[in-house]
């Protein structure tokens, strides 16, 4: 059994230890939210956070991250800047298919959380990892910058 | 006022206590907007539903039910637009449905009898049909308000889901009206809105679909889950028509999770109770293929195949006055050739489908783009009539085109595996992001070769263009729509109906059919590459010319004031003409390109820096749109803006290669998606109109391409005549 704190829950799973954190949370748990994209870190649509530091699920084994605090995208706007970001993506309809967009926004959530005015060039840097087949690239800066001058 | 004769409005009908009947089956039905995880239709104990596209609940929801698929192109609020513009509602009471598919009720009208969604068709096609069903919807809900309070109908208004009567001060909403609007004659006529009246029309009808997208609750084939599903991961063929020559499971079976293990046509399954246990199957399984049949060539021998045919005329797709008299007759020929590489979708959810079959039919669960051709093939297979196999709409994690496949290849695969099972578990079927850029249906690889002749005047006087490439429709359910004395029209569009004025004019097409490798619509489809090699080519008969190309395409472009007007409007914005300023060190360009696709008009224009090393940052790119009327201009922009950046990752570095029939990519580490670093500054402007809405999905992706490497040549004087551009031609 492995033990994890999600959104502040306690779980307990049955699964083996190399089981990727995406896999625990979509198949095991059904917290569909956080999406598997590419399962080699490469695109970002699996973006949590583990103690407030954005972690792609699909290659973090669950062994990894057992006692440490884990975040999703269904508990985004529990908190304040979450919520912000939330709402300035709502603002801007941000989305188009909206597959990625789970993990933009705990990319994102996790810049604001730590650099609240960020540049253009912190927020390329920061949103690098984040791939969005439809190119919402231009919202998701200018959510961003939204969400900074709500915060401020 | 215009009047509307209606047909074909019968199905008036009350339902009460049964809202979710008319769907007719259960989960997960996804609602826009509908606040909450389950995205479940809310039952409401009785609805009004005057058509095949609108419910009024006694709650006041409205209910518009959406014929295409929402892959992210704003489908579904742009039909709820519409239809909610002419019905009055109150936007924030509006919620959306994906429909069944039913083809009688829910066809795509440009397709005459299939349902399906694709060439930007999905507003144009609604149009009419979406007004009249709100525009019904209203005259129905006034008939009842009429009856009610006894008074004329004519001294009735309807606004923001509130019908009242200003002489009798009385008022009721639509829910309140519902119950009576049910039993009203459905009318067969309906006066629709003068465009001067629309209040969501043209207005900032926010997204329906942003809350669910934003809060993880979005429901997408991926996020299906049924009681006693399976998921499967299938090994597939490592080349395009290699089949399994035998395997063993023997490891596979060993893995906790793993159930079962099937053959089906398309390789080896292994079922698991989730994804990472079959996943683990799948890698754990030993297969051996048999490639007799199997396609092995790689892409440099394809291409050079390719450029060999060209040498050859092809059959004449398009001709116009003499071109072999002008040529032989020119003061100066231009020549140039262009390369185009297989494109993969690479949609962020890769393709995915879940199949249960069940004693009386088939439920299928999928972003369905193509209703009518999955359905009756899933039906074949499992000897039933099409009406049994129901499919369930969901959200699409992008398509670009791969989920209205031709040949339904992962519907049927998933149908494949149930039927290998007996049908004795649902499936999801999961394919991981390699066999999804590894499973073919790409964007065909192409090699143009194109000619222009300039008279003693130096006018230019000749224009002979030369295509090469697998055709997408052959053997496709449009064949016979779309393929005329053996020219598929989607290999040409963009090149035989040049919009340039030249006098003589030659389009001829070489359709290879030994290849093989699946290939398939790719956003904007044929003008992918026809935009390029035209738009780029035409800089280089300006440069020849000495002529700037604004003013040598206008000069051209008299017949096609549309063309003419975006073309004005982007050089406008852009300040076409006036200097660009670069740092020490860097080379700073302009380019311009001009496109008609899916009966829009785009011209764009980008701005680029190209460094000393060759590498290339594209700092702006202004965009003018005409699509008719501009249903949402919001939408319209963010499409734009997104189009820019799907099509600067295919200039950039998009390129699926094979190495003896194997695809060499698989990932995005082989095939790199353009990132936030690179999106350029977007501006969008759009042409005022109140003509019919057009496509807008694609008609953003043709001209950025040529318009960046136009941009390229204006600094460095190179014209690239490859995609994806080789910046090692940069270097200074």
């Amino acid at each position: 059994m492995i033990k994890l704190t999600i959104n502040g829950k306690a779980h307990q799973l049955d699964v083996a230890p190399d089981t990727p954190l995406l896999w625990a949370l979509r198949d095991t748990l059904q917290m569909t939210g956080t999406k598997y994209g590419c399962g080699q870190a490469l695109c970002g649509a699996c973006t949590v956070h583990v103690d407030g530091t954005p972690v792609r699920a699909c290659t973090t084994p669950v062994s990894a991250v057992v006692g440490r605090k884990i975040r999703t995208i269904e508990a985004v706007d529990t908190e304040r800047v979450g919520k912000v970001v939330q709402e300035a993506w709502r603002k801007l309809d941000v989305v188009q298919c909206g597959y990625c967009q789970s993990g933009q926004i705990m990319s994102a959530v996790a810049l604001l959380s730590q650099n609240r005015k960020p540049t253009d060039a912190d927020i390329d840097n920061a949103m690098s990892g984040n791939l969005c087949r439809c190119a919402t690239y231009v919202r998701v800066r200018a959510a961003i910058h939204e969400a900074a001058k709500a915060l401020a | 006022m215009s009047k509307i004769i209606i047909e074909n409005l019968s199905r008036r009908r009350f339902l009460q206590g049964s809202a979710g009947l008319t769907l007719g089956f259960c989960l997960p039905v996804m609602a826009a907007g509908a606040a909450g995880k389950s995205g479940v239709v809310a039952a409401s104990t009785a609805s009004f539903e005057p058509n095949a596209f609108l419910r009024i609940g006694a709650d006041n929801s409205v209910t518009v039910m959406a014929k295409h698929l929402e892959m992210g192109q704003g489908t579904y609020t742009g039909l709820a637009t519409i239809l909610a513009d002419e019905l009055d509602a109150d936007w924030a009471h509006v919620r959306v449905e994906g429909a069944p598919a039913d083809a009688k009720r829910y066809n795509n009208t440009f397709w005459g009898p299939a349902q399906g969604t694709g060439g930007s068709t999905a507003m144009a096609n609604s149009w009419d049909q979406m007004r009249k069903a709100g525009a019904s919807g209203r005259a129905m809900l006034v008939s009842a308000a009429a009856k009610r309070w006894n008074v004329g109908a004519a001294e009735i208004v309807v606004r923001d889901g509130i019908v009242s009567h200003a002489g009798s001060g009385r008022k009721a909403s639509f829910g309140e009206l519902a119950l009576d609007a049910a039993n009203e004659t459905v009318p067969t006529e309906v006066k629709l809105k003068d465009p001067k009246d629309f209040r969501l029309i043209g207005k900032q009808a926010k997204r329906k679909d942003s809350a669910a997208k934003t809060n993880g609750t979005a429901q997408f084939t991926q996020d299906v889950f049924l009681p006693g599903m399976l998921v499967a991961v299938v090994a597939h063929p490592p080349q395009f028509g290699a089949t399994v020559k035998s395997f063993d499971a023997t490891r596979a079976k060993a893995i906790k999770g793993v159930v079962d293990v099937v053959q089906i046509p398309q390789g080896v399954a292994v079922l698991a109770t989730d994804t990472w246990s079959a996943k683990k199957g799948r890698d754990a399984l030993s297969v051996s293929w048999e490639d007799s049949k199997a396609f092995k060539l790689g892409s440099d021998e394809i291409l050079a195949k390719y450029k060999d045919m060209a040498k050859q005329p092809g059959l004449v797709a398009k001709q116009t006055g003499d071109t072999a008299k002008t040529f032989a007759g020119a003061a100066k020929v231009v020549s140039a050739s262009f390369d185009f590489p297989y494109l993969a979708h690479a949609a962020m959810e890769p393709m995915n489908c879940v199949v249960q079959l069940k004693a009386d039919g088939c439920d299928v669960w999928n972003g369905e783009q193509f209703q009518t051709v999955d359905q009756g093939r899933v039906a074949v297979l499992f000897g039933l009539k099409p009406e049994q196999v129901k499919l369930n709409m969901l959200y699409a994690g992008g398509s670009f085109g791969r989920r209205a496949c031709t040949h339904s290849d992962y519907v049927m695969e998933a149908a494949h595996i149930v039927k290998a099972i007996n049908g004795k578990a649902p499936v999801k079927l999961v394919w991981l992001r390699e066999d999804d850029m590894r499973g073919g249906y790409y964007r065909p690889m192409f090699h143009h070769a194109l000619e222009a002749a300039l008279d003693g005047s130096g006018k230019l006087v000749g224009w002979h263009h030369r295509l090469v490439g697998q055709s997408i429709i052959t053997g496709s359910p449009f064949e016979a729509m779309l393929v005329k004395d053996g020219i598929d029209h989607v290999s040409v569009e963009g090149a035989s109906n040049l919009p340039y004025a030249i006098p003589n004019l030659l389009v001829d097409l070489h359709t290879p059919t030994d290849i093989g490798v699946p290939v398939l619509w790719w956003r904007s489809v044929g003008s992918s590459h026809t935009a390029y090699s035209t738009e780029v080519f035409l800089d280089q008969v300006a440069a020849a010319m000495g002529k700037d190309p604004v003013a040598l395409r206008l000069e051209l472009l008299t017949e096609h004031p549309k063309h003419a007007g975006v073309l004005k409007l982007a050089a406008e914005k852009a300040n076409w003409g006036t200097p660009l300023k670069a740092a020490a060190g860097e080379r700073r360009g302009r380019g311009v390109a001009v496109h008609e696709s899916f009966n829009s008009f785009v011209a764009q224009v980008a701005e680029v820096t190209v460094k000393k090393d060759g590498s290339i940052k594209v700092d702006r790119v202004v965009c003018a749109v005409d699509c008719g009327t501009a249903i949402n201009p919001d939408n319209i922009r963010s499409q734009v803006e997104g189009a820019v950046g799907f099509a600067l990752s295919a200039a950039m570095s998009g390129e699926i290669t094979l190495k003896a029939g194997r695809v060499e990519q698989g990932n995005f580490d082989t095939y790199p998606l353009l990132r936030i670093g690179d999106m350029p500054k977007v501006e969008v402007h759009i042409v005022p109109s109140t003509a019919a809405p057009t496509g807008i999905g694609e008609p953003g992706v043709p001209p950025l391409a040529p318009s960046v490497a136009n941009a390229i040549a204006a600094a460095t004087g190179k014209f690239l005549h490859k995609m994806p551009f080789n910046t090692a031609e940069l270097v200074a």
